[in-house]
């Protein structure tokens, strides 16, 4: 390949002129620049000298033109730019002309808003988004409502299949990690109850702790991770793509065709791992107490009926029933929301997925006040 | 090499799908300063021949000379310094969609050149004025319209003055008037700047107005090389109704 040369001097001033030689090319120029910086002082100079000048480019006419609007700055001259040069060929002063900046116009970047316009910004726009997710959320109930008796506008098998895939799909992870979170819990647990001779409480930690928290609280966080970024991804490529755009040309109201069905499937699906995930959680605790506290099966389970009420599960179902329909409607709405082809479509997806979690996560707090025993 | 010596060689190139071959046994040379347009009915492989010119696909077989080098046995660093002197406008513009169009364009320029940012500002400002759209300069590609973001990604394919220029259908999707004034930059980049332009396309009305060598595809295979009038005299069936029917 041939090598790129650096020229060393190919800038020159004498009498009343500048000389440059050579390539001006995007090359050269760097150099040519910093010679020119060094020079500072341009008046007097009336012409410049193109006559060894061998090709050129873009950014060498740029180049070219910038010395020309210095000297003529500097030297208070009142002639068009293309009168300083001489010796120039035809084909450099051609290249030139293409890439004259005389009529272009130039356009400033946008400033910076000041701080508390930033923070106004995201006060009013959060406002915004909660009163939008209100109304979606009201649409939503609305035609899941509407939907059971009325099956006009739903897709067939949409509910089976959006439950083989919320529901389904996610039993190994959650099973998997609910198995985990109990060894975990009854661990660290039984190293401080053996302390006190206390072994047997682990039945009772463990079971009220998954029952009413880690159970319902880990399955939200991985059905938020797994389902509500693909409901978000999903309706966002469906928004980006004009689909449903398309699915409201056609009279079917893409709430009800799209959202629902997943709305359905959640509200079935979430109880149903969470029950899963309370179960092998305890399990877990199980193997714990029969391996390193070698408590038997059966004094586990006697222990644990102590503890487990019909209210507590039943208020556990309740809450994981709101977790699941926040996590549709809040993938939902992101995925309704995105603007600016693919690349919203991975930013609605990260949004839906934190501002999920995070929704969950208040409303345990609420359920857990509301219910304090 | 010399200069009329062609600067791109394409022999017997063979490009596959997995088994599906794409492109048959493709020879064809491409000249210095020439506007050489690729044509052919969708899926003939117009594309692919361009991609498999640059590498982005690996022919079967086949060898591909740019400048004198063949591309299929060189190493990655001459690859690179080759694929600097190349300017490619892809089908839907290819623009980053995380930056604004200012700096989509001036990647390339800091990336590959050490020059000074007054200068770099300067070549981004005109290369957005050769392609109208000076006002967009500070806007994100997904605030433009589909015409636009072409014209911008052309802003950039050009930004390092390359010395071939590929165009993966310029013109599609585009009006008929900005079409138009498309066609007359490619024109102008070629006189002006000695450029050769490779363009992709079926419009009729833009091969009329810029073709100086057409490139025929038909299946997979090269069915005509030459200009447009002797393509026209050739008396190729396809050819033929391509021309009358206007497009497949």
């Amino acid at each position: 390949m041939k090598k790129v040369h650096e020229n060393s001097e190919n800038l020159f001033v004498e009498n009343k002129k500048i000389l440059l030689k050579g390539d001006i090319d995007k090359f050269t120029v760097p150099l040519l620049w910093k010679q020119l910086s060094q020079i500072n002082d341009l008046t007097g100079i009336e012409i410049i000298d193109l006559k060894h000048v061998t090709s050129i480019d873009s950014a060498g006419s740029l180049f070219i033109e910038e010395i020309a609007s210095t000297i003529k700055d500097q030297n208070n001259l009142d002639l068009p730019i293309d009168k300083l040069y001489q010796n120039v060929t035809k084909d450099i002063n051609d290249t030139i002309k293409v890439f004259s900046q005389t009529d272009v116009k130039t356009y400033s970047r946008k400033r910076k808003d000041p701080f508390f316009v930033l923070v106004g910004d995201l006060v009013i726009s959060f406002i915004t988004s909660l009163h939008e997710i209100m109304i979606l959320a009201s649409d939503v109930f609305y035609w899941a409502i509407l939907g059971i008796w009325r099956k006009k506008g739903a897709r067939k098998g949409s509910f089976t299949q959006q439950s083989l895939l919320i529901g389904m799909e996610a039993v190994p992870i959650v099973a998997l990690l609910s198995l985990i979170i109990g060894l975990i819990l009854s661990l660290q647990a039984a190293v401080q109850l053996r302390m006190f001779g206390a072994d047997i409480f682990i039945a009772d930690m463990l079971g009220y702790a998954m029952l009413t928290e880690m159970g319902a609280m880990m399955t939200a966080i991985i059905v938020s991770g797994r389902s509500g970024s693909s409901i978000a991804s999903e309706i966002a490529t469906m928004k980006v793509s004009e689909e449903l755009d398309a699915l409201k040309m056609m009279s079917i109201n893409p709430i009800r065709y799209v959202i629902v069905p997943k709305f359905y499937a959640m509200s079935v699906c979430m109880p149903l791992l969470v029950i899963l995930s309370i179960i092998i959680g305890i399990l877990g605790g199980v193997f714990v107490a029969i391996l390193y506290l070698n408590i038997s099966a059966t004094a586990f389970y006697n222990q644990l009926l102590n503890v487990l009420t019909l209210k507590d599960l039943l208020i556990t179902m309740i809450k994981s029933t709101f977790f699941g329909w926040s996590i549709v409607i809040i993938g939902s709405f992101y995925g309704l929301k995105v603007e600016g082809g693919a690349e919203g479509v991975g930013k609605a997806t990260t949004y839906s997925v934190v501002t999920s979690i995070i929704t969950v996560i208040i409303i345990d707090v609420i359920f857990s006040l509301l219910y304090l025993p | 090499m010399n200069n009329s010596e062609p600067i791109i060689q394409v022999k017997n190139l063979v490009a596959k799908y997995s088994e599906k071959t794409i492109l048959d046994d493709i020879s064809v040379d491409i000249n210095r300063g020439e506007i050489t347009v690729i044509l052919g009915s969708s899926g003939c492989g117009k594309t692919t021949l361009m991609k498999n010119i640059l590498q982005l696909q690996r022919p079967a077989s086949g060898q591909i000379k740019v400048f004198g080098y063949d591309l299929t046995q060189i190493d990655e660093m001459d690859y690179q310094a080759i694929i600097r002197r190349i300017g490619v406008l892809f089908q839907n513009g290819a623009l980053l969609n995380s930056v604004d169009i200012f700096d989509n364009i001036s990647i390339p320029i800091e990336q590959h050149t050490k020059l000074p940012k007054e200068i770099i500002k300067k070549i981004i400002e005109v290369k957005l004025h050769l392609v109208n759209l000076s006002h967009a300069i500070y806007l994100n590609p997904s605030e433009l319209s589909g015409g636009m973001r072409k014209r911008a990604a052309l802003a950039r394919a050009i930004a390092l003055d390359p010395d071939i220029l590929f165009c993966d259908e310029p013109s599609a999707g585009l009006d008929p008037l900005t079409s138009a004034s498309l066609d007359e930059l490619i024109i102008n980049l070629k006189k002006q700047l000695n450029m050769t332009v490779v363009v992709v396309t079926h419009e009729l009305a833009s091969i009329h107005r810029i073709a100086d060598k057409i490139i025929f595809l038909d299946s997979g295979k090269l069915l005509f090389y030459g200009s447009l009038k002797e393509a026209k005299k050739s008396g190729i069936e396809q050819i033929d109704t391509f021309f009358k029917v206007g497009s497949f």
